[in-house]
C-alpha cells in the first residue's frame, strides 16, 4: 500500500492529499441536511425566470462554488424556495437579495458590492494593469535611449566598419582609438 | 541597485507570506452578519410538549446558547458529550433548535408527508435521540421546515449561537464544539458577555 502510494504520479498524489485534507477539515464535519423536496417551479414563467435570474446571482453556502440555481444541496433548495415565495408575494428582487444578505452576509452574493473593504478587490486589477503599462512604457523609453547611444558611432568607427565590410582583414585595419569597447 | 537580482526573491517571499496566511483561514467558515444584531424572533413548538410554544423573547434577561442539532447529524454526536458535560455544570442554559429533523434526513423521503405526521415523527425521533445520548437542553424546539434556521443564517448542522440578555447574537460557532473550543473561545466569550451585560 505504502509502496503504491510512493509510485503514484506526483499530481495524483497531491490531488489525493488535497482531497484527504479537505475531507478531514473540521467544517466539513458539519453535516449538510439531505435534499427533501423535488425542485418546485412557479406556475408563472415570468416569475420563474426572475427566480432563476436571481438564483444564479446567489451563492450556495454549502458548496460555495455553485450558485443556488446550480446546486442541489438542500439549503440551496430551501433558499430557492424562499426566493420564489418572496417574489411571488410581490417583493422586489432587491428586497429578496437584502433578505439573504441580512442572514448570510455579502458572501451570498456572487458579485461583491463596491464598498470600502472591497475597494482593493474591484480596483486591484485596474491598478495592476496601470502599473504594468507604466512599467512597460518606462522600459521601452529607456531601451530607446540606450540603443540610440549605442547606435551613435563616430566617423572613425564608420570608416573602420566600411573597411571591414570591403574585405580587408582585421590586421589591415588599425583599431580606432575611439572604439567604444575592446574585443581582443 | 546591485541587489537587483534579489527583487524576484523578495516578490516570491511576499507571495509565500500571503499564501501561508491564506492557509490559516478556513474558507468554509462564513462570518455571520448577525453578530451583535438582535437574534431573529421566532415562536416554535417544544419537543417535550408540542402544545407549548417557546419564543425567543422568553429568554430575555438571560445569557444563553442556541444549539442547532438534528438526530441525523453525525457531527452533532461528536459534540454532544461536550454539551452534556456543560449542562451538568449548569454554566449556561442551552436551548436546542432541532433543525429539519425529518426532511433533513437523507435516509427518509419526506415528500408528500403531511405536516402533522412529519411533526409527530420529528418529535418521536428527537425524543428518542435525546433519551439515547443524554439531554443537555433546557428545552428543544422544532424547526420542521428550517425557516428559523434560514433566519439565523444556518448553513450546516451543528451551529451554536451565544445570545445575550438583550436578545442580541454575540457569537456564532460553526461546526461541532470541541472541549478546546469550549474552554478557549466559548466560555471566555460567555464571561465577557456576562460582564458587559
Amino acid at each position: 500500500m505504502r509502496a503504491d502510494r510512493i509510485r503514484l504520479p506526483h499530481a495524483a498524489a497531491r490531488a489525493a492529499a488535497l482531497t484527504l485534507a479537505l475531507w478531514l477539515s473540521p467544517a466539513t464535519a458539519a453535516d449538510a441536511p439531505a435534499a427533501d423536496v423535488a425542485p418546485t417551479v412557479a406556475a408563472d414563467p415570468r416569475l420563474e425566470a426572475d427566480v432563476q435570474e436571481l438564483a444564479h446571482k446567489l451563492r450556495c453556502l454549502v458548496c460555495q462554488n455553485q450558485s443556488i440555481a446550480e446546486s442541489n444541496a438542500p439549503l440551496a433548495l430551501d433558499l430557492r424556495n424562499q426566493v420564489r415565495e418572496q417574489l411571488a408575494a410581490g417583493r422586489s428582487k432587491e428586497d429578496v437579495v437584502d433578505y439573504l444578505v441580512a442572514r448570510y452576509g455579502d458572501f451570498v452574493l456572487y458579485e461583491p458590492p463596491l464598498k470600502g473593504v472591497t475597494l482593493l478587490l474591484w480596483g486591484g486589477p485596474a491598478v495592476l494593469l496601470l502599473a504594468g503599462v507604466g512599467w512597460l512604457a518606462w522600459r521601452v523609453r529607456r531601451r530607446a535611449v540606450e540603443s540610440a547611444a549605442v547606435a551613435a558611432l563616430s566617423e572613425a568607427e564608420h570608416a573602420r566598419a566600411r573597411a571591414l565590410l570591403a574585405g580587408a582583414g582585421p590586421a589591415d585595419v588599425p583599431p580606432s582609438s575611439e572604439s567604444r569597447e575592446s574585443r581582443s | 541597485m546591485k541587489a537587483k537580482f534579489l527583487v524576484p526573491l523578495f516578490l516570491f517571499l511576499g507571495l509565500v507570506g500571503f499564501l501561508a496566511f491564506g492557509l490559516t483561514l478556513n474558507p468554509r467558515e462564513v462570518p455571520s452578519p448577525l453578530i451583535d444584531r438582535p437574534a431573529p424572533a421566532f415562536t416554535l413548538a417544544r419537543v417535550d410538549d408540542p402544545s407549548q410554544p417557546f419564543a425567543l423573547a422568553d429568554m430575555r434577561g438571560k445569557v444563553w446558547l442556541l444549539n442547532v442539532w438534528a438526530s441525523w447529524c453525525v457531527a452533532c454526536r461528536q459534540e454532544h458529550p461536550v454539551l452534556v458535560d456543560l449542562a451538568r455544570q449548569k454554566v449556561v442554559p442551552i436551548v436546542g433548535l432541532n433543525y429539519k429533523e425529518v426532511r433533513g434526513d437523507g435516509a427518509l423521503d419526506a415528500r408528500g408527508m403531511a405536516l402533522e405526521a412529519e411533526t409527530g415523527l420529528a418529535i418521536e425521533r428527537a425524543r428518542r435521540w435525546l433519551a439515547e445520548h443524554g439531554d443537555p437542553y433546557t428545552l428543544s424546539v422544532l424547526d420542521i421546515d428550517g425557516r428559523v434556521g434560514i433566519d439565523f443564517g444556518v448553513y450546516g448542522v451543528p451551529e451554536t449561537f451565544l445570545i445575550d440578555g438583550d436578545g442580541k447574537i454575540r457569537y456564532k460557532h460553526i461546526g461541532p464544539i470541541t472541549p478546546e473550543n469550549l474552554q478557549q473561545v466559548i466560555l471566555p466569550k460567555l464571561e465577557e458577555v456576562r460582564r458587559a451585560g
